[in-house]
């Protein structure tokens, strides 16, 4: 601890004005806006709005792996299209678009202390291409031939071929979004890492950031260098498609006919594609870890244990989430040798993300847990995190794997670790932050009947998944029909897992709603309900105005943990106060 | 998948440098107090954020050369011919960049004709090989060498296609800057543009010079002797 005595307040740095942009109409300050907080808003409202089209899509998934021959809408090529829509969209266009451009522009520069991000234009734009990115997705939902239905990694040749639903207009609608969606998001991730860079107010180090901070700038970074793969993969496919180039097409043969393609290797699209797909895994992750460990530690009342082993372990699992792509690819005929590098190296990530989950156990430990909603969440993000991890470790062994690969146990394990576990951090932050947005508390009644729900829901889903995966029911089928090695009691468990998929899907009608009602019916909820330590509680209104600060910007003294310090007058000590102020008032 | 990793390599060594000046071993829960500045380098934002974006073309065009290269390690490989053509192309874009170079140095020394006469011969000469590009397409057109004949033809024209396509981006960029050149914008702002315009163009260069080199000269890309077939075997 410095000399408290003898510390003096440095006054914090004025900005002049005509940096800022300012909003001069209606329709410039709520809908061609450059303020990143709008920004985040149109951001998160797009991605829930096209992801409850995926949930949508899940249910109906599940009513036909239920009820085989029971509804005449759902034809084996629907199901495929319902697939590959909802796997495409929950990924790219709800998560990786929600931590990034929702969580990440309303957090970047309130917590860092900017007025806004560095480039607002770019960043409005980035929001822009965004939209039409779903539009254009939305669109072959329309096309002729319906969106393609080639699943969510879109391999070749099958995805372009006759035979594919959506082979006619739905997969070059697919790629087009695609090729937008990188567009804008590129746009977006400059403002993100530049931000963090250099919009930082004095005294807030790299070291001082919150791990949110943390982990939104290190999978910004990891995405701005993994989506040019999969643009690459995206636009080689629609010149293969649209101009008839080879670059993944090999010689083939169709009901006796010599097609005009040839020369070309699939397994060239798999490299890419899993070059972007596996650091999309951590690019979802990573905001999802630093978001939790402010959850804790802020409603745990205590600092995070082990901030440097938190930073360099986001840092460690981005480099190392470039060098595991090849697990995805255990069954495409690969060299041993190769199998074994990468089964290596992905066991390696388990260090880096041990350490988190270490780090936020010891957190947790004798602190003073206040069970809000938030709090349920995060803490139902580590046991998710954790179950989902370990069949990952299954999983990463080429000789489990390869059994595994093509049934329903890997269904499971992605859902557990890259989407129920980051989907329950998206809701803790969302109940944490919607007071700071807002100005009203979001209900905790309801809060608490759809955490209850959604975890024990999700369980109540995917554990049961895991054991049709070991007895051998494989993925992708749309039906099951008649087999020697399926029991008929898989049929019994699918409906299980149906009704809970229904159940859980209906609970987050209560989410919205709540999200709605509390707008005008929610309790006023201060400047700073939580009692947190970080700047964006620490704004001279709430909801921020525009520019976020008053004249002055603020001045940062602490880390964002300064939680239950000994001798302090309060329990937290926002980073933002001096340290003689922090202890005067404890003195006698 | 080389070529991306090399590049990734590079990146990785900047990041852990620049991590290295951040104090990342720092225990900021020791060291409550005024931290007289937040780190934040004396740089532009605007030049950081096109250090940045380079870094993504550059994976871009690393992911491009290593999905040529790999193609080419899978065997049935026909290598297209270069036109002679590209040579000329290539001493444009020198020249172009080398221009800007001049418009640059002219910007520093406040010579708003030097500055302005280096933006215009740089932009005619990168619109030189732009054309000169689009002729070297007709011409592997008309010489059998279509697009969808086979991949080395179809990566020829997409890897140019691609550059070709920063480089228009990049006259965007310029545009703006010979506007704010002659409508006598404030000089710090014209000499931050005409860096950044500068930077853009030595990148897009290099990474001609690369394509250029490590794809379209036909001896060193034969099967068994070339440059991308030896990296392939080392790595």
């Amino acid at each position: 601890m410095v000399d408290i005595g003898t510390v003096e307040v440095i006054p914090p740095a004025e900005v002049d004005d005509v940096e800022l942009y300012h909003p001069k109409s209606w329709v410039t300050k709520y809908v061609f806006c450059q303020d990143a907080k709008v920004i985040a808003i149109q951001y998160s409202l797009t991605a829930i709005s096209i992801g409850l089209v995926a949930l949508v899509l899940s249910w109906l998934i599940r009513l036909q792996l239920a009820f085989p021959d029971t509804f005449s809408f759902i034809t084996p090529s629907n199901y495929y299209q319902f697939i590959t829509m909802h796997g495409m969209i929950m990924v790219i266009y709800l998560l990786t678009a929600l931590f990034l451009g929702g969580f990440g522009n309303y957090l970047i520069p309130l917590m860092v202390g900017a007025r806004d991000m560095v480039f607002p234009y770019v960043n409005m734009l980035s929001y822009w291409v965004y939209l039409l990115a779903v539009l254009v997705l939305v669109a072959s939902f329309f096309a002729p031939g319906g969106p393609t239905g080639a699943g969510w990694t879109l391999y070749p040749p099958q995805a372009i071929l006759a035979g594919t639903p959506g082979q006619d207009l739905g997969i070059i609608l697919m790629l087009m979004s695609l090729i937008l969606f990188i567009i804008g998001f590129t746009m977006g991730g400059l403002n993100y890492v530049v931000t963090v860079l250099q919009g930082r107010t004095r005294g807030m180090t790299m070291m001082r950031l919150p791990l949110t901070v943390w982990g939104i700038f290190t999978a910004t970074v990891l995405a701005l260098l993994a989506f040019p793969a999969l643009f690459v993969a995206s636009v080689m496919m629609l010149l293969d498609r649209v101009l008839g180039t080879s670059f993944f097409m090999p010689s083939i043969v169709q009901a006796g006919e010599h097609l005009k393609y040839g020369g070309g290797s699939p397994i060239l699209f798999q490299h890419l594609f899993w070059f972007f797909g596996h650091p999309e895994v951590y690019i979802v992750a990573l905001p999802a870890f630093g978001i939790v460990s402010d959850l804790i530690s802020t409603h745990a009342r205590k600092n995070i244990f082990g901030y440097r082993m938190m930073v360099w372990a986001i840092v460690a699992i981005a480099v190392l989430s470039f060098i595991v792509w090849g697990h995805h690819m255990y069954i495409s005929g690969m060299n041993p040798p190769f199998g074994f590098f990468f089964a290596t190296s992905t066991l390696v990530i388990a260090i880096p993300t041990a350490i988190k989950v270490y780090n936020w156990v010891l957190t947790l430990w004798r602190a003073d847990i206040h069970l809000t909603v938030p709090m349920l969440f995060a803490l139902g993000f580590i046991v998710t995190f954790v179950n989902g991890g370990i069949t990952g470790l299954f999983l990463g062994n080429v000789i489990v794997d390869v059994p595994l690969s093509a049934t329903m146990f890997v269904v499971a394990h992605f859902h557990m670790v890259m989407g129920i576990a980051p989907i329950l951090v998206v809701f803790g932050g969302i109940y944490h932050w919607y007071p700071k947005i807002t100005g009203r508390m979001l209900n905790e009644k309801l809060g608490q009947f759809h955490f209850w729900v959604t975890f024990l829901g999700a369980y109540l889903i995917y554990f049961p998944m895991h054991y049709l995966g070991f007895i051998g029911v494989p993925r992708r089928y749309y039906e099951l029909g008649e087999t020697a090695f399926v029991p008929p009691s898989a049929a019994t468990l699918n409906v299980f897992i149906t009704a809970a998929a229904l159940i859980v899907g209906a609970a987050q009608m209560v989410f919205l709603f709540n999200l709605i009602w509390s707008l005008s019916k929610g309790k006023l909820a201060g400047s700073n309900p939580w009692r947190a330590t970080t700047l964006e509680w620490q704004t001279p209104q709430t909801p921020p105005g525009h520019g976020n600060w008053g004249k002055e910007l603020p001045m940062v003294y602490r880390w964002a943990y300064d939680y239950s310090v000994p001798g302090a007058k309060q329990d937290f000590l926002p980073q933002n106060q001096p340290p003689a102020e922090a202890h005067q008032a404890a003195l006698p | 998948m080389n070529i991306i990793f090399l590049f990734l390599a590079v990146l990785a060594a900047i990041v852990a440098w620049w991590l290295s000046q951040q104090r990342i071993t720092a225990k900021p829960w020791l060291e409550a107090g005024p931290s007289g500045d937040a780190g934040a380098s004396s740089i532009p934002a605007a030049k950081i954020g096109l250090g940045l974006f380079l870094a993504i073309v550059g994976a871009l065009f690393a992911l491009l050369l290593s999905a040529y290269s790999m193609r080419m390690g899978m065997g049935e490989w026909r290598t297209a011919p270069a036109p002679k053509l590209l040579w000329l192309n290539t001493a444009a874009l020198i020249l172009s960049s080398g221009a800007l170079q001049w418009a640059q140095v002219a910007a520093r020394g406040r010579k708003m004709d030097g500055l302005r006469a280096g933006l215009l011969t740089s932009g005619a000469f990168a619109l030189v090989f732009l054309a000169g590009q689009l002729v070297a397409w007709r011409q592997l057109d008309a010489a059998g060498y279509y697009l969808t004949l086979n991949p080395a033809a179809a990566f020829f024209y997409l890897i140019t296609g691609v550059h070709g396509l920063h480089l228009l981006g990049g006259l965007v960029a310029l545009g703006r800057t010979m506007e704010k050149a002659w409508r006598g914008a404030p000089v710090r702002e014209v000499r931050l543009s005409v860096e950044l315009c500068a930077i853009y163009w030595h990148f897009l260069l290099l990474v001609w010079l690369f394509c250029f080199g490590l794809l379209l000269l036909s001896d060193w890309t034969a099967p068994d002797g070339g440059l991308v077939s030896v990296l392939c075997r080392v790595f």
